[in-house]
Parts: structure tokens; C-alpha cells; sequence
């Protein structure tokens, strides 16, 4: 795999255990402020303030409360979430420290895709050299009184458990269908106690913020986009794999990075980001203009967008938990439409029908599954439609 | 099943719900443990599970029905779970694909008569950058060729016939 000569936050050298013994050290109420100051995001998709979120935690009631880590990693075209599991597994469970003794929790569990259970042993032997140091169980990380511990639980094969409502439910034992927010997990999570989650990379991107400071941190990125960002890349470029850029990078630059010029289109966030064209390659992937939770894959002159539209919605059909309508009946009306499109058969009144849909499964839906599901569609659509119509028409 | 096997499922289904104190929060590692022993969740082991953690049998299969690596259906010895993610699709999945069918003799969705392997899709493996990607059973394989295929599969076969026991997950 290839990974970045970049090491710039995320990569950077750190010593993990002096790093967390000097956290715990400092008031909660301080590295609360340095989060706040240094205005990370969660790198989980959704963005949001790494700060608010523990800070909420922290405040909420409750005599047992919940650290999770998100690391159901299931975004078609990530896969940034693996390679810190697999060589940054301490700074993640430091992280999680981190965040227990912020937020006042004693548990945290690491919720691991049923797709990276050859992951797990390794983890597991983290952990344990990580409780022989000290670092996990009473006293931990030499902080007098408290207390914390991790364990791993592991997934079962359902993209939507990686929605942290659907994750929780999963974790207690039911289907992974979304609850309905409010209440947040933050007041009502895991077993209705407080809980805070959050992605791998936010874990260990908020441990360096703590230990090197806001100041440093905001030397990368952009005003609304602090920081760097790991990108996950592959498709058609020379040199696919693990980036850590600065965030507010346009797709022009990153593109320059992987040996990917001369694309035609690069699907931003996966399956459920959307698709830019070449000429929209001069904006920046950042909180304010494309966002993404860092999957990029690039698409070279040959390739069939429509195969791609329909890949993911494929991927959507099957992924859906069924729970809302929009989103269930939605995701296979699109699918079929994109077939009759294959097929040459669709007109443009029903595609205008279509596009409607998708517009309204946006708004409608109850989670960002369904929310997100046509941004695809519709950016595909949108942008390739003549492509599309040229070469499925004209042979019939 | 035979009596005693099911017996013996049972006494660990149980050992492992107390293990839980019976809370619903270890209903999916139970189901998890009884689909790598006996390689699917059948009516009786339901019955049993739902036992043990006091909910009825239809809550059991409702769990079980929607996670993609618990199954009602007996799966072979080996699950080959290959990646159809769209990034695999463009490293060339289709042509393993073909020669999974080829050297296994079944199709996408079946088991070997002899119940050693099943043959699936999977949604991405986080192996993007190394595609056409595949999981046998807990294994992940990359960048697999047509020509891979065979060996990957005879690896397996030998694996079971010298050391792996029934039940084991490798
Ligand atoms: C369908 C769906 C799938 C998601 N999958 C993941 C995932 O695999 N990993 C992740 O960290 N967040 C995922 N999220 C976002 C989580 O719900 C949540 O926002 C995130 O874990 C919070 O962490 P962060 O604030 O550190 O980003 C997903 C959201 C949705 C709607
Ligand atoms: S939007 Fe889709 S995944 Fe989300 S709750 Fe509705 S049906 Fe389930």
C-alpha cells in the first residue's frame, strides 16, 4: 500500500503514552477549549464538533457513560479507517482514553466490521499491552481515581451499523435499523446511557490537537476546515492508497499526488458522495466545499459512468435497512430506472420523474443512508446525461 | 444435528448467555459463536438461543435475517466472499468471478455438494487500493488473478483435509 511521505498531523510522530499521561493531567474543562480552539470536525463524515459532541457527553447526566469508536468503516472506497487500525492502534485506544476520562466514561468498546476480524487479534494484543502498561484499567494513565478499560465487539456484516444510532441498536442486540434523533446518543446512547462516538481517525487526530496544541493544528487546512484529512484513494491513478493532505486541497491537486490526472470524473465520499466532473476538478475537498469523509475514487476517460451510477445503487438496495419508505421503495425505483436508462428505454419525462424522487428521498428519508443515497444518481445524471443518452440510444 | 451436538451447542449458548448475565447486549455475540461452530443458525439453535435469553424465537430470527454473516442457511466449510464494490469491478472482479465459479462448480449464491465452500459477493473489504479483493472465511486476498484463484481454493482444500477439525474457524 502506498502511504504518504506527508506526516503532517495524523502521521506525525508522537509518544503515545507521554502524550496521554500529560492529557489527563490537564482540567477536562482545558482540553475541551483546546478542541474548541483548534475546531476539529469528526472525520466520520457527518463533521461534526469533535468538541461540542464530548463536551455534551460530559455534561450529561448519568452514572455509567460510553466512549465508542466507530470502526465499521463500510463506505464504498475507504479504507483509511484499516490502515490506522492495523499501524496506529495505540494512538487510537489513547484516544479513546482520552475521550473516557474527558467525557467521565469508564467503558469503551471498539465496534469492528465483521470484514476486519483479521484485524481484531492484533487489537486485542494492543489492548492488553496497553492494560500491562498501565495506560487501561484502575488508574489509568496514571490518573489518580480514574478508571478506564476498551474491548472490541464485533459487526455482522451491515454498512447501515456504521450510522451510530443503527450501531447502538446493533450493539444491544437488535436489528441495526436508526433511531430517531433527538435524543442524541450523547444523553441517550448505549443501554440509554450517555455515550459519545466517534470515528477512528477523530480519535487519534484529537490526541495529537491535545498534545501539540490548537495553534499547531491550524497551521493546515482552511478557516471552516481545520486541519489535514486522510484520503482514501483508488480507481484509476498510478498510485492508489492512504493520503494525509491538508484539508481545503482542490481534486486538481490531489489528483496531481496520486498520478491521476486526465480523469474524467472522481466519486467524492463513496457511494453516497457525489460525482465531479473534470471540470469541476479546481474545488476543494474541505467542510465548505466538497465534503467528504475521505474516500476518493477516480474515474479515467474509458469508464462507463451510468456502470457506476448503477454499481452504487445496487449497493444502496441491498444496504437499506427497510425501516422508511423513501429510502426502501426509493433506492429500487432508482435502480430500475437506471436499468431502463442502460437498456436505452427511459425517457426524458421519467428520468425528470426520477430525479424528483431523489430530491425528495433527500429530504425525506430518516437517516443519511436514504438521505444520501441519490446524491450519485443525481450527480451522474446531472453531469454525464448526454454521455449517457449518446451511447445508449443511438444502438437500438 | 445430532442430539448431542445440539446439546452441546446448547450448554455453550447457555454458558456464554450467563456469561452476559443474560442481557439482549450478547445476543449477537451468541449468534456470531453457534454460526462459526455449526456454520448457520437453525431453528433449534433459535429455539435455544431465545431461551437463554428469555425473547421469543421470531426476535432471534429477525436479528439473524438481517445481518449478512448470520445465515439460516448452512454455509460450506469456506466462505468466499468476493468484493463487488465498483472499485473491484475495475480491477477486474468479473474474471475471478468467472473462475471462482469455474474451479469451485457452482455459481454466486451456492455451496459445493460437498459442503466445503459457498461462494458470495460482498460489499467493499476496505481493500480499494489492492482490488479485486476477496475474504475467504476471516482471510482477506488481494489483488487476485484468474490464475490466483486455483491456488487460493487448493490451499483451503489441503488446509482441510490435514488439520482443520469441524467447527474450527480458521
Ligand atoms: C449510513 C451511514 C454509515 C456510516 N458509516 C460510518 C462509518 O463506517 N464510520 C464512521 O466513523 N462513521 C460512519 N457514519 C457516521 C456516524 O453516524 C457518526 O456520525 C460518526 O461515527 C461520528 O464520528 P465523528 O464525529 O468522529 O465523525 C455513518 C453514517 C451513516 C448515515
Ligand atoms: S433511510 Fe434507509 S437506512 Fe435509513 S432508516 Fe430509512 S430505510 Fe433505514
Amino acid at each position: 500500500m502506498t502511504k504518504s511521505a506527508n506526516k503532517l498531523v495524523i502521521f506525525s510522530d508522537i509518544d503515545v503514552e507521554k502524550a496521554l499521561k500529560n492529557a489527563v493531567k490537564k482540567p477536562r474543562p482545558d482540553i475541551i477549549s483546546e478542541l474548541r480552539e483548534s475546531a476539529l470536525k469528526g472525520r466520520g463524515g457527518a463533521g461534526f464538533p469533535t468538541s461540542v459532541k464530548w463536551n455534551l457527553a460530559a455534561s450529561a447526566q448519568g452514572e455509567r457513560k460510553f466512549v465508542i469508536c466507530n470502526a465499521d468503516e463500510g463506505e464504498p472506497g475507504t479504507f483509511k479507517d484499516r490502515v490506522l487500525l492495523t499501524d496506529y492502534a495505540e494512538q487510537l485506544i489513547a484516544g479513546m482514553i482520552l475521550s473516557g476520562y474527558v467525557v467521565g466514561a469508564k467503558e469503551g468498546i471498539i465496534y469492528l466490521r465483521a470484514e476486519y476480524t483479521y484485524l481484531k487479534h492484533d487489537l486485542e494484543a494492543t489492548i492488553e499491552k496497553m492494560r500491562g502498561k498501565k495506560l487501561l484499567g484502575k488508574n489509568a494513565a496514571g490518573k489518580e481515581g480514574f478508571e478506564f478499560d476498551v474491548h472490541i465487539h464485533m459487526g455482522s456484516g451491515a454498512y447501515i451499523c456504521g450510522e451510530e444510532t443503527a450501531l447502538i441498536e446493533s450493539l444491544e442486540g437488535h436489528r441495526g435499523e436508526p433511531r430517531n434523533r433527538p435524543p442524541f446518543p450523547v444523553t441517550v446512547g448505549y443501554l440509554g446511557c450517555p455515550t459519545s462516538v466517534n470515528n477512528v481517525e477523530t480519535f487519534i487526530t484529537a490526541l495529537h490537537v491535545v498534545e501539540k496544541g490548537a495553534k499547531w493544528f491550524k497551521t493546515f487546512g482552511t478557516e471552516k476546515s481545520t486541519g489535514t484529512k486522510l484520503f482514501s484513494v483508488s480507481g484509476d491513478c498510478e498510485k492508489p492508497g492512504v493520503y494525509e493532505l491538508p484539508m481545503g486541497i482542490t481534486i486538481q491537486k490531489l489528483l496531481e499526488t496520486v498520478d491521476g490526472t486526465g480523469a474524467k470524473a472522481v466519486q467524492v465520499g463513496g457511494a453516497s458522495g457525489i460525482c465531479v466532473p473534470a471540470k469541476d476538478f479546481e474545488k476543494a475537498l474541505a467542510f465548505e466545499g466538497v465534503a467528504t469523509g475521505g474516500s476518493i475514487i477516480v474515474f479515467g476517460q474509458h469508464r462507463d459512468m451510468l456502470e457506476v451510477a448503477i454499481n452504487f445503487m445496487e449497493f444502496f438496495c441491498e444496504e437499506s435497512c427497510g425501516q422508511c419508505t423513501p429510502c426502501r421503495l426509493g433506492t429500487e425505483t432508482l435502480l430500475e430506472g437506471l436499468d431502463l436508462l442502460s437498456e436505452g428505454k427511459c425517457s426524458l419525462k421519467y428520468l425528470r420523474e426520477l430525479t424528483s424522487l431523489g430530491e425528495t428521498m433527500q429530504v425525506s428519508s430518516k437517516c443519511g443512508l436514504g438521505q444520501s443515497a441519490p446524491n450519485a444518481f443525481l450527480s451522474i445524471i446531472e453531469n454525464f446525461k448526454s454521455e449517457i443518452f449518446d451511447t445508449r440510444c443511438s444502438c437500438r | 444435528m445430532l442430539a448431542s451436538e445440539r446439546d452441546q451447542l446448547k450448554s455453550e449458548i447457555i454458558k456464554m448467555a450467563k456469561k452476559h448475565d443474560h442481557h439482549r447486549s450478547g445476543l449477537i455475540p451468541v449468534l456470531q459463536h453457534v454460526q462459526n461452530v455449526s456454520r448457520h443458525i437453525s431453528p433449534e439453535a433459535m429455539q435455544d438461543i431465545a431461551e437463554a435469553f428469555k425473547i421469543h424465537p421470531v426476535e432471534v430470527h429477525g436479528v439473524v435475517s438481517f445481518y449478512s454473516f448470520l445465515s439460516t442457511e448452512k454455509k460450506g466449510k469456506f466462505v468466499v466472499r468476493l468484493c463487488r464494490t465498483i472499485t473491484c469491478d475495475m480491477a477486474g472482479n468479473e474474471a475471478v468471478g468467472n473462475q471462482l465459479e469455474n474451479e469451485l462448480g457452482i455459481e454466486f449464491g451456492e455451496t459445493t455438494s460437498d459442503g466445503m465452500f459457498t461462494l458470495e459477493f460482498t460489499n467493499c473489504l476496505g481493500m480499494c487500493d489492492q482490488g479485486p479483493a476477496m475474504l475467504v472465511n476471516d482471510d482477506i486476498h488481494t489483488k487476485v488473478t484468474p490464475e490466483k484463484v486455483a491456488d487460493i481454493i487448493d490451499g483451503y482444500k489441503n488446509r482441510f483435509g490435514a488439520h482443520v477439525t469441524t467447527g474450527e474457524h480458521s
